[in-house]
């Protein structure tokens, strides 16, 4: 048993209905009591579908049990075909269904249904969310696909995005042009937006694009190994992931990659002047591994950041992360627990996160600055405007979406100069975003610094106190740590300002 | 009330009864707005990765920093041998209640989960009560999808509430039902303008505050969703109060007038005190319910609010109703709302929603109150929509909340009119 607050991945049918909803003419029947239907609301609320899930919920009660459940499913099946008349029917059960064993398989092969059925086995009391959708679309890709010459002209498939994904919907159009720019078109992109006929071609192109591992990579190898199709390892997220991308495509189909477009404005605007105030700012990154990873490199690369915490919520990828995270020095966070990374942030107090919708809470608490880089999703994922991740405009958006949280490098200075202003002064939080201004009246706020020095009882004297008070609150967190690591290194038990200047200038960097 | 009409409305009147796909929450939904209320209170969810995760969606963008309810998570292990998974949860507890010693009340919430492999939750909360004596009272209540749906979630743990109150013979009222601070802070100060003492509101705010039940013990409900919790109150000996649910300005009137009854408050003293804000609020309805006369509702079953509410749009804001659906119907509750519709429209129970959807295609009309899985797949085909939710979680009982109700229902009406780009979605 395991006390959960709030998760970062639903169960595995969650990741069924995802591969469902993002497929065309495929129909998930799941055994499932009423409440579970709130799945729903899910992509028709967050994603905004103009759709109901293509999902049929058996909704039995408690005075179906152990009578006729069974039944119940049966007639759920043969109902839902008849309405919908879908090309693939999808089967499995939720955690409750899952205890009373129905065999919704065996179930649904003695209906004789014209149309292919795949049983789903989705262990709810072992996996989450992202198993269960690489777990489906790996089992229809067992299903339907079969061996084919491959094209004549050099095609791949997309796979990976689902419905419900981080951008999902943007990267699968920022991907098609930028490998249309390399002179390759998509056979196959799957499983958003792919009908079962379509699977049935996936083999007959060159290679893969795997562009979520979270949700794809099993089929992915599925592919390799039956019809020997390869699929790319890198993840076209950040300048320095496209151009290996790129590369790696090029060897893959040994074509020539230079035409194709990778232009993105990052680097000259990681260059430009008015980025030096990002230099070496002080960043926690947490996600799904996948986009956790790409980040890290964004970060330290590619704007100057400094990575001084990184970690994942699904242990699937607990392997990849740790050895990625050594390469940055630190010791990866490998964790479904919010109030673990939680505590992580508190302790080592960045000055910006790159997280979840999870971590912009905690952030919003804590008054840091938060960009959201991964799912579990919000309505916020889902704007408007084009906004990928990946290719070369994922770059740009990636850009104005993590400085956009973060005080502008003039701004810094004019708070530095008029920090008793009315206009500047420091409750008036990070920049203008009311969004990121801490929450003071409504959370009884635990200071962490103020903990840390009850802890090992360093005293701040008035004056010295004071005088912090006047270093920028978006370095003050810090500057105060320091100042207690320092002054308990020394064995100091009183915190002067002399202490406070002696700290900054041992860590001056 | 217009005479016109006939007496039993549709109390007879046949009930569409279906069984196909329900399309409604599990009753551990409640516990977003009930952790609100009881302020001391933990709701301790014994159930899956599921049951936690529809906690976190309904609660949307709620996110607390540690809110008083989480999730003890089933495991393979603890499904594996029944004595583990009761150890398992004392050792839960014992970490919750560690951490947490602000928790006076702590709620196991049954799933459907823990109650398919017969997890024994009342014997592990009588025997963690007496481990916590008297620091932490622990109740046991079901909110599983397979037993209950969204707002008997509330009715259940109300229900287990009331089994463990002291009995009195104290003259009493009690109001069953959790109400948004404003509206619970209006309805007393109402009673008590109207000479009534001795008030009291379950479920209690803290533990703290007391409230025993017997024989001289009357009581009223002020949500229709309470039906359990209805019948407890009868077993403990109380006496209810049936009126139409405190919606509108008639139906507020109806519901105090059934208590000052009972109370022989002077008619006086009920004209003096109801007077002024019932005019008030039958002028607000009417300015902005203008835009809902003559159109046409259809009701999802949802919270068990619709019969009252369809009464409140039919004769307070002319609306025409065309099907009223409701997980559950409790006559003995709504009897006097129904009592109050008119004759020849349909009054659904339970549910399939495809079925169900077919008929709103067929009628088209000008609203639909539905969930959310269901609004905007409706919205993308050219209907309106009011998400039902959104009813349970504001204020919008009694006279000053009045046309705070009509204008839920307007606004998405109102807003279809303004815009002029026509939507595909
Ligand atoms: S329906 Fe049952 S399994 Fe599903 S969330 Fe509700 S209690 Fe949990």
């Amino acid at each position: 048993m395991k006390l959960s607050v709030w998760t970062y991945e639903g169960p595995p049918h969650v990741g069924a209905i995802r591969v469902a909803t993002g497929m065309e003419k495929v129909h998930l029947v799941l055994h499932a009591p009423q409440g579970d239907t709130y799945a729903d609301l899910l992509f028709t609320m967050i994603e905004r579908r103009n759709h109901r899930p293509p999902v049929t919920y058996t909704t039995f009660q408690a005075r179906d049990l152990g009578s006729d459940t069974a039944s119940l499913f049966k007639k759920a099946c043969i109902e839902a075909y008849e309405r919908f008349k879908p090309e693939l029917l999808l089967v499995g059960a939720s955690c409750t269904a899952e205890l009373i064993q129905d065999d919704p398989g065996g179930l649904a092969e003695t209906l004789g249904l014209p149309v292919p059925v795949v049983a789903l086995e989705l262990p709810s009391y072992q996996r989450k969310e992202n198993f269960g959708a690489d777990e489906t679309f790996f089992q229809i890709v067992k299903t339907l696909s079969r061996p084919l010459e491959r094209t004549s002209e050099i095609t791949c498939n997309l796979i990976g995005p689902t419905a419900l994904g981080f951008r999902h919907r943007d990267d699968v159009l920022e991907m098609t042009k930028l490998l249309n720019s390399m002179g390759i078109t998509v056979n196959v992109c799957a499983p958003y937006g792919a009908t079962p006929k379509d699977i049935e071609l996936i083999s007959q192109a060159h290679f893969n694009v795997l562009m979520y591992p979270e949700t794809g990579e099993m089929a992915c190898r599925y592919l390799e190994r039956t019809y020997s199709q390869p699929f790319t390892k890198t993840v076209p997220i950040g300048v320095g992931a496209i151009s290996d991308f790129v590369k790696e495509v090029s060897e893959i189909v040994e074509i020539n990659t230079s035409d194709a477009n990778t232009y993105s404005q990052l680097p000259w605007y990681s260059a430009s002047v008015d980025s030096t105030y990002l230099t070496s700012k002080r960043v926690f990154i947490f996600g799904d591994g996948t986009h956790a990873m790409t980040a890290a490199r964004i970060a330290r690369d590619e704007i100057g950041f400094e990575v001084v915490g990184l970690g994942c919520f699904n242990r699937e990828m607990a392997r990849p992360m740790r050895k990625f995270a050594a390469t940055f020095g630190l010791d990866a966070l490998v964790s479904d627990d919010y109030l673990e990374v939680e505590k992580h942030i508190q302790a080592i107090a960045p000055e910006l996160i790159l997280g979840t919708q999870m971590e912009r809470h905690i952030g919003k608490r804590l008054g840091i600055p938060c960009a959201v880089i991964s799912a579990p999703v919000h309505v916020q994922d889902f704007p408007a405007r084009y906004s990928p991740q990946m290719g070369p405009e994922g770059a740009n958006v990636i850009f104005d979406t993590w400085v956009h949280p973060l005080v502008m490098g003039l701004e810094e200075h004019l708070l530095t100069m008029f920090r008793e202003d009315f206009e500047f002064h420091d409750e008036a939080g990070p920049s203008h975003h009311a969004a990121h201004s801490p929450e003071k009246k409504n959370q009884p706020q635990v200071d962490e610094a103020d903990e840390v020095s009850s802890e090992n009882k360093i005293i701040w004297l008035t004056d010295a106190e004071k005088e912090l008070k006047k270093i920028p609150f978006f370095v003050r967190g810090k500057a105060r740590k320091n100042t207690e690591k320092y002054a308990e290194n020394n064995g100091f038990s009183e915190i002067s300002i002399e202490t406070l200047y002696e700290a900054k200038a041992h860590y001056a960097r | 009330m217009s005479s016109d009409q006939s007496l039993t409305g549709c109390l007879d009147a046949p009930v569409l009864k279906e069984r196909g796909q329900h399309e409604v929450f599990c009753g551990l939904t409640s516990i977003i707005w009930l952790h609100r209320k009881m302020q001391d209170a933990f709701f301790l969810v014994v159930g899956s990765r599921t049951c936690a995760h529809l906690l976190q969606s309904a609660a949307g963008v709620m996110v607390f920093a540690e809110p008083r309810f989480g999730t003890a998570i089933l495991e393979e292990t603890d499904l594996a041998g029944m004595a583990d998974a009761q150890q398992e949860l004392e050792r839960t507890v014992e970490e919750l209640l560690s951490r947490r010693t602000d928790i006076r009340r702590l709620f196991l919430v049954g799933s459907c989960p823990s109650e398919v492999i017969k997890l024994d939750l009342a014997t592990a909360a009588e025997k963690l009560s007496e481990q916590y004596f008297p620091k932490v009272n622990v109740i046991n209540y079901s909110g599983s999808g397979i037993e209950t749906t969204f707002t008997q979630g509330e009715d259940a743990c109300l229900e287990a509430v009331i089994r463990g109150l002291e009995t009195s013979n104290e003259q009493q009222l009690v109001i069953l039902g959790a109400l948004p601070d404003i509206v619970h802070d209006q309805m007393l100060r109402l009673l008590e303008q109207l000479g009534l003492t001795n008030v009291f509101v379950l479920p209690q705010v803290r533990v703290e505050d007391e409230v025993s039940v017997g024989s001289n013990t009357h009581f009223i409900c002020a949500q229709p969703f309470l039906g359990a919790s209805f019948e407890e109150m009868v077993r403990r000996g109380a006496k209810p109060i049936y009126a139409p649910f405190p919606f509108g300005a008639s139906g507020t009137t109806a519901w105090l007038k059934a208590i000052c009854d009972i109370f022989r408050v002077s008619k006086e003293t009920f004209e003096a005190v109801t007077d002024a804000p019932r005019r008030r609020a039958e002028i607000a309805i009417e300015k902005v319910s203008k835009i809902l006369t003559d159109r046409s509702v259809f009701f999802f079953p949802d919270s068990q609010l619709e019969i009252p509410l369809a009464r409140f749009l039919n004769q307070e804001c002319g609306m025409k109703l065309i099907e009223v659906g409701s997980p559950y119907i409790h006559k003995q509750l709504v009897g006097p709302d129904l009592q109050l519709l008119p004759e020849g429209i349909t009054i659904s129970e339970g549910q399939d929603v495809d079925k169900q959807l077919d008929r709103v295609f067929d009628r088209m009309p000008d609203l639909v109150v539905c969930g959310l899985g269901l609004a905007n797949p409706l919205e993308a085909k050219g209907l309106t929509t009011k998400w039902a939710i959104e009813l349970v979680f504001s204020p919008i009982h009694f006279y000053e909340q009045a046309a705070d109700l009509a204008s839920l229902f307007a606004r998405p009406i109102n807003r279809s009119e303004k815009l002029k780009i026509g939507k595909v979605a």
